[in-house]
């Protein structure tokens, strides 16, 4: 039974962090019905935004919980999202804006290019920084007092603080995005600019800056997972975005691609599935080598026979 | 109010409106008539500044708009409701009225107009928490007048408003477009019931591919031959 429970918390607490990176795909699938392949990377920036912001803010080590909870991981927090969101925001205006109207091939070769030039750009010239680490290989994420390597017991139960702070972080996120979208006046404008572009601009609304809103907003939700990311494993990498990215994008699919509650719930679902893949499959398929496959063989089962995803994807229903 | 300069509009090589030229005056309801393919509806979507115009000017109130952004069209004082009403289908009726107001920011006056618009079609202030989508046709186009008319525009543009009503629904409707007529709107309205257009407009012009070939006082239209011949379907 406690292995059951264990296992349940480290899938939730992987599915969250999935699902705070398939947010992004989802939002921007939603108003351009486009899958932004990069968005892997804009995770990936986020997770180096935050460090970087640890290496300007002096490198602070062996402080108090106060001082690091308190500031240095806000901090962190906020550095990532302004290079996230930067990154997102110049990858619509340059590479996607441009071939808005051009063939859907078109915006997805430009988003693989995109995933490649910012894997190595950051490979190559990151570390070329004096003072800052080599970026080709896995550089060991900041110690957060309080946060990494801590974790409480539960009856026999393990719960890492990073697992909570991961579940925290989307459990805010998701209410801070829900408010966003349902209640703010430019949430109201992403939403008609998805369902009916020509008529939102009818409307009175600019869709350029709906759309570059929606970029945004996922690229906030997915440097809040680089940081997650980096707590959870104690290091980053210039690749680390790649799989992730996968993931998180098989993630939005079960939920229903467009749907921002499918891709919360999706991205939770996947992480419950490895986590008890790992345990439950017996012999060599069970192994942690074989957990990818049997996420991955989800999203081929879903595609297949439901690609509306679980909560099913809103169907176009122009009225 | 509104003047349109030998406009001439393009799909690719396909000229779809072929230089028109036509005005609106304060006050008035001018209506477009002609079939399907005829340029109405690409008329409308010109003056919107969802299409751009090869040759020709729009004017405003005096001032040209043919470059104007589509999203700043309805800051100018024009509302369009498109063909096929074009609702946010998954919105509820709240919303696609709040936002056919998108472009204000005085709160107080929302809410009134909110209220008037509730007050004017009551199916629509009893159901309007439930989506636009769920609604009949006769309700949508309902709630496609109220949104435009949602922004206060002194040039309220209709496309095909009768599109797929019965025809007490499309009465309703006619009756409605009279009202805000009276209420000081004025009105471009684009219709293949040419009958129940002309029976309310100042004016019309009828749209042959692309080209007006006709335009006179709507009442001179009823009485045309060859409006009666081709669109009313009169011998």
């Amino acid at each position: 039974m406690d292995l059951l429970i264990q296992q349940l918390i480290n899938g939730l607490s992987l599915g969250a962090l999935y699902a705070l990176i398939a947010v992004g795909y989802t939002v921007v699938y939603g108003i351009v019905q486009l899958i932004n392949f990069a968005h892997g990377e804009v995770f990936m920036m986020g997770a180096f935004g935050s460090y970087t912001t640890w290496m300007l803010m002096g490198s602070p080590t062996n402080l108090s919980i106060g001082v690091a909870l308190g500031l240095v991981l806000p901090a962190m927090i906020l550095g990532g999202v302004l290079v996230s969101v930067g990154t997102a925001l110049l990858m619509e205006r340059f590479a996607y804006r441009p071939l808005r109207n051009a063939p859907r091939l078109a915006p997805l070769i430009s988003a693989i290019g995109l995933s490649i030039g910012l894997q190595e750009a950051v490979r190559l010239f990151y570390g070329q920084i004096p003072g800052f680490p080599d970026s080709r290989r896995a550089i060991p994420f900041p110690v957060i007092e309080g946060l990494t390597g801590r974790s409480i017991q539960v009856g026999g139960v393990t719960i890492q603080h990073s697992a909570i702070f991961t579940l925290g972080a989307l459990l805010i996120c998701a209410a801070l995005l829900w408010w966003f979208v349902n209640k703010t006046r430019m949430g109201r404008a992403m939403q008609a600019t998805s369902q009916d572009a020509d008529t939102a601009r009818l409307m009175g609304i600019n869709v350029d800056k709906a759309i570059a809103t929606a970029f945004a907003v996922g690229a906030a939700l997915a440097a809040v997972a680089g940081v997650a990311h980096g707590l959870r494993y104690n290091n980053i990498d210039f690749q680390m975005g790649f799989m992730a990215g996968m993931k998180a994008f098989t993630a939005a699919v079960l939920g229903g691609i467009g749907n921002i509650n499918g891709a919360v719930v999706g991205g939770l679902v996947l992480g419950i599935v490895e986590a008890m893949a790992t345990t439950y499959i017996p012999g060599q398929f069970g192994s942690s080598a074989w957990k990818d496959v049997w996420a991955f063989a989800i999203l081929i089962l879903v595609l297949v026979f439901r690609p509306q995803g679980l909560l099913g994807a809103k169907v176009v229903d122009r009225a | 109010m509104l003047e349109v300069k030998d406009l001439a509009v393009s799909y690719g090589r396909v000229q779809a409106v072929k230089g028109i030229s036509f005005t609106v005056e304060q006050g008035q309801i001018v209506s477009l008539l002609g079939t399907n393919g005829a340029g109405k509806t690409t008329t409308l979507r010109t003056i919107s500044g969802l299409l751009r115009p090869t040759s020709g000017e729009v004017l405003f109130e005096g001032k040209r708009i043919d470059t104007v952004p589509a999203h700043q069209i309805v800051t100018l004082g024009i509302a369009h409701s498109p063909e096929g009403r074009r609702l946010f289908p998954r919105m509820s009726v709240e919303d696609n009225l709040l936002l056919g107001a998108y472009t204000r920011r005085d709160a107080a006056g929302i809410r009134e107009d909110l209220d008037r618009a509730y007050a004017l079609f009551p199916v629509l202030g009893e159901r309007r928490g439930q989506a636009a989508g769920l609604f009949s046709g006769g309700e949508q186009q309902m709630l496609a007048i109220a949104r435009a008319m949602m922004s206060r525009p002194r040039l309220l543009m209709l496309d095909e408003p009768s599109m797929g009503l019965s025809p007490i629904m499309t009465t309703t409707i006619m009756n409605t477009i009279a009202e805000l007529k009276a209420s000081g709107t004025t009105i471009l309205l684009v219709e293949q019931n040419a009958q129940a257009a002309l029976a309310l407009s100042d004016r019309g012009y009828v749209l042959e591919v692309g080209a007006i070939t006709l335009s006179d006082t709507g009442a001179a239209l009823l009485e045309d031959d060859r409006v009666r011949r081709t669109y009313l379907g009169v011998d």
